[in-house]
């Protein structure tokens, strides 16, 4: 079976924030771009559901500036097979969830025979945890959140997703979009072989005008702000710990009244 | 501008803390307040709604519901919607509300704004405040076409009662069967009073420094001394150290979560633990390394051995609390 993992660049955890010029973006010096994180599970999952099958092509999407290219070079380098790189300066300008989601399943549509689709639970850059739900409506195919374990079981899935404190277990037919969460499975590292390999994989370079859609998002940035920093507080002092529990206990009732 | 649209959440029956939340903060906003309450037997919740400030509520009742799934829950808003024709749609950003949310958008051919925490009114347009990238930023954000549909991350507003019209509607939805596919097969959900950590109000979270599973027992304590909106939490570490379940984990790949009172516990407070508990209201760290990274973002620092300082805060709380 085929499947298709969409994955974005984004700066890595350890980053410092910035805001650039516009207000609107954040600077880009200086950033380590890294792999969003949940889209790790997602190729990791991929992988080992072609593994267990013994055929079936992953393809990796993503949509993304030049440098996007290296992240999907991870993926192809930790196994996939090969590449669609959506770049468009147009949707680097203005792509919100809608937009990218469009773009995504344009290119979905023409790999052939998908089975199922994978992203991250949410990007880690916008946080907004929309793609995989906006490309269900899209491509008319059920969508299942949060997952944390799956099977393939013939032209269907059982997975298991969290849900708020526990888990559910779904019966979904293939194809379907799933979003991984931590806890799917333990991402591997490319390589060295592979990453030789990865280098030979095919990647498709797409514009947004290939793939016949438009930056059209339905949502816009206004400006984006630093939160204030906040300050060290005060020290609870004592000669030993159960003073400072007594002390701590006062504070947090008498002065900062939350308990 | 044409009323607002609020979905409400039921959970064990009752209906969840975050929507009355968002039904106070919509009355600020003004116009009408509609709620959408979708379930198996929830229409006995409905009267508790009129008191936060609902005008309307549509109950969609009915056994399909018992088990929630996105499709079944999308067409059921969907109809509400079709009815009330609102500018503004205002759902909970719950692990249910998170799911559903931008399903619900796409299938009303607009834009959604997730997990935002402060919403304005600008000409009839929201405006709204939502933290990215962990919370490391926020921006502020805006939707280019009606009905605005936000998600509201829960803890960002306070409840509070008002009453509204409260006039209650039963709808009855024919789901299209055809579109929904995903059948729950089981669910499994710890019978826990515990509020969710992205709800509770105080958080007791513990690192590396624990030690071990057994000694979030010491924790467990704490919280139930501070009451039934405390609950516990985790840092990465020990989650991986395999302590405690993932769903505890605080942090920019766990819950973002945004209590009155964050007690970290042997955290060092990395910036990844840091993005998703920074903007909890009062931050407490215990921890022995005076150096330790969290002392700098914490309200009130004690430096000492937690596993002598958490019972005896226990003791002290519990003196205050008269119990
Ligand atoms: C991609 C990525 C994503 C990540 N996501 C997250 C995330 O979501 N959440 C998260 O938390 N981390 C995350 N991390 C990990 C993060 O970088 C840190 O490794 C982690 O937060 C450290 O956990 P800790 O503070 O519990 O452990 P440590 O850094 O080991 O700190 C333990 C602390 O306990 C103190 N201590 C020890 N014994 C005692 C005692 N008896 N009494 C008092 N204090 C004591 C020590 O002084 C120390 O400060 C992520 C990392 C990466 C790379």
């Amino acid at each position: 079976m085929n499947s298709v993992v969409c994955i974005k660049q984004v700066p890595d955890t350890e980053t410092l924030i910035k805001i650039d010029g516009s207000g609107t973006g954040i600077a880009t010096d200086g950033v380590k771009w890294v792999m969003n994180p949940y889209d790790e599970f997602a190729v990791e999952e991929a992988l080992k559901q072609k593994e267990k099958a013994g055929a079936g092509t992953i393809t990796i999407i993503s949509l993304g500036p030049d440098r996007a290219i290296e992240t999907i070079r991870t993926a192809l380098a930790m196994g996939a097979d090969n590449g669609i790189h959506i770049q468009d300066a147009d949707f680097a300008a203005k792509a919100d969830p809608y937009a990218t989601a469009s773009a995504l399943a344009a290119a979905i549509k023409g790999v052939a025979d998908v089975k199922a689709i994978w992203c991250g639970k949410q990007a880690i850059d916008d946080d907004a945890a929309q793609v995989p739900a906006i490309l269900g409506e899209m491509l008319g195919l059920p969508v299942i959140t949060m997952v944390v374990k799956f099977e393939a079981a013939g032209d269907k899935a059982i997975v298991t997703r969290e849900i708020e404190g526990g888990q559910a277990v779904i019966e979904v037919p293939l194809p379907a979009i799933f979003s991984a969460q931590k806890g799917l499975n333990e991402p591997r590292y490319a390589s060295l072989p592979g990453i030789m390999k990865a280098k030979k994989k095919p990647v498709d370079v797409k514009t947004a005008a290939d793939l016949g859609v438009g930056a059209a998002a339905k949502t816009a940035i206004k400006n984006m702000t630093l939160p204030p920093a906040r300050q060290a507080g005060k020290k609870i002092e004592g000669d030993d710990a159960d003073v400072k529990a007594a002390a701590l206990a006062k504070a947090l009732s008498e002065e900062a009244k939350v308990i | 501008m044409a009323g607002i649209l609020i979905v409400a959440e039921v959970q064990k029956g009752e209906l969840k803390k975050a929507g009355y939340e968002i039904t106070s903060k919509a009355k600020t906003l003004g116009g009408e307040i509609s709620v959408a309450l979708v379930g198996s037997g929830v229409a006995g919740l409905a009267g508790n709604l009129a008191k936060y400030g609902a005008d309307k509520i549509f109950v969609v009742d009915a056994p399909e519901y018992a088990n929630y799934t996105t499709e079944a829950y999308v067409q059921a808003v969907a109809a509400v919607v079709a009815k009330v024709s609102p500018s503004i749609i205002l759902i909970a950003a719950s692990a249910q509300g998170k799911d559903f949310t931008p399903a619900l958008a796409a299938r009303l051919g607009v834009g959604c704004l997730s997990d935002v925490v402060d919403l304005s009114l600008e000409g009839g347009k929201i405006v709204a405040k939502r933290p990215i990238y962990a919370g490391k930023a926020y921006t502020m954000v805006e939707c280019l076409a009606d009905p605005q549909v936000i998600s509201v991350r829960p803890n960002s507003f306070m409840a509070a009662e008002a009453a509204g019209a409260g006039a209650i509607e039963n709808v009855a939805v024919t789901l299209d069967a055809a579109k929904i596919k995903a059948v729950v097969k089981s669910v499994e959900v710890a019978e826990t009073k515990e509020p969710d950590q992205t709800e509770a109000e105080i958080i007791v979270s513990g690192g590396r420094g624990m030690k071990g599973p057994e000694e979030f027992g010491i924790l467990r304590e704490l919280a139930k001394a501070l009451g039934p909106t405390a609950t516990i939490g985790a840092s990465r570490a020990a989650v991986d150290a395999g302590w405690i379940g993932h769903g505890y984990q605080v942090g920019q790949t766990g819950k973002t979560v945004s209590p009155n009172l964050y007690i970290a516990c042997g955290i060092s407070g990395a910036i990844q633990h840091l993005a998703g508990m920074g903007t909890s209201k009062v931050i407490v760290a215990i921890n022995k390394d005076a150096e330790a990274p969290i002392f700098s973002k914490a309200d009130f620092g004690v430096v000492d051995d937690l596993f002598k300082v958490v019972p005896a805060l226990t003791n002290e709380v519990k003196k205050i609390k008269g119990a």
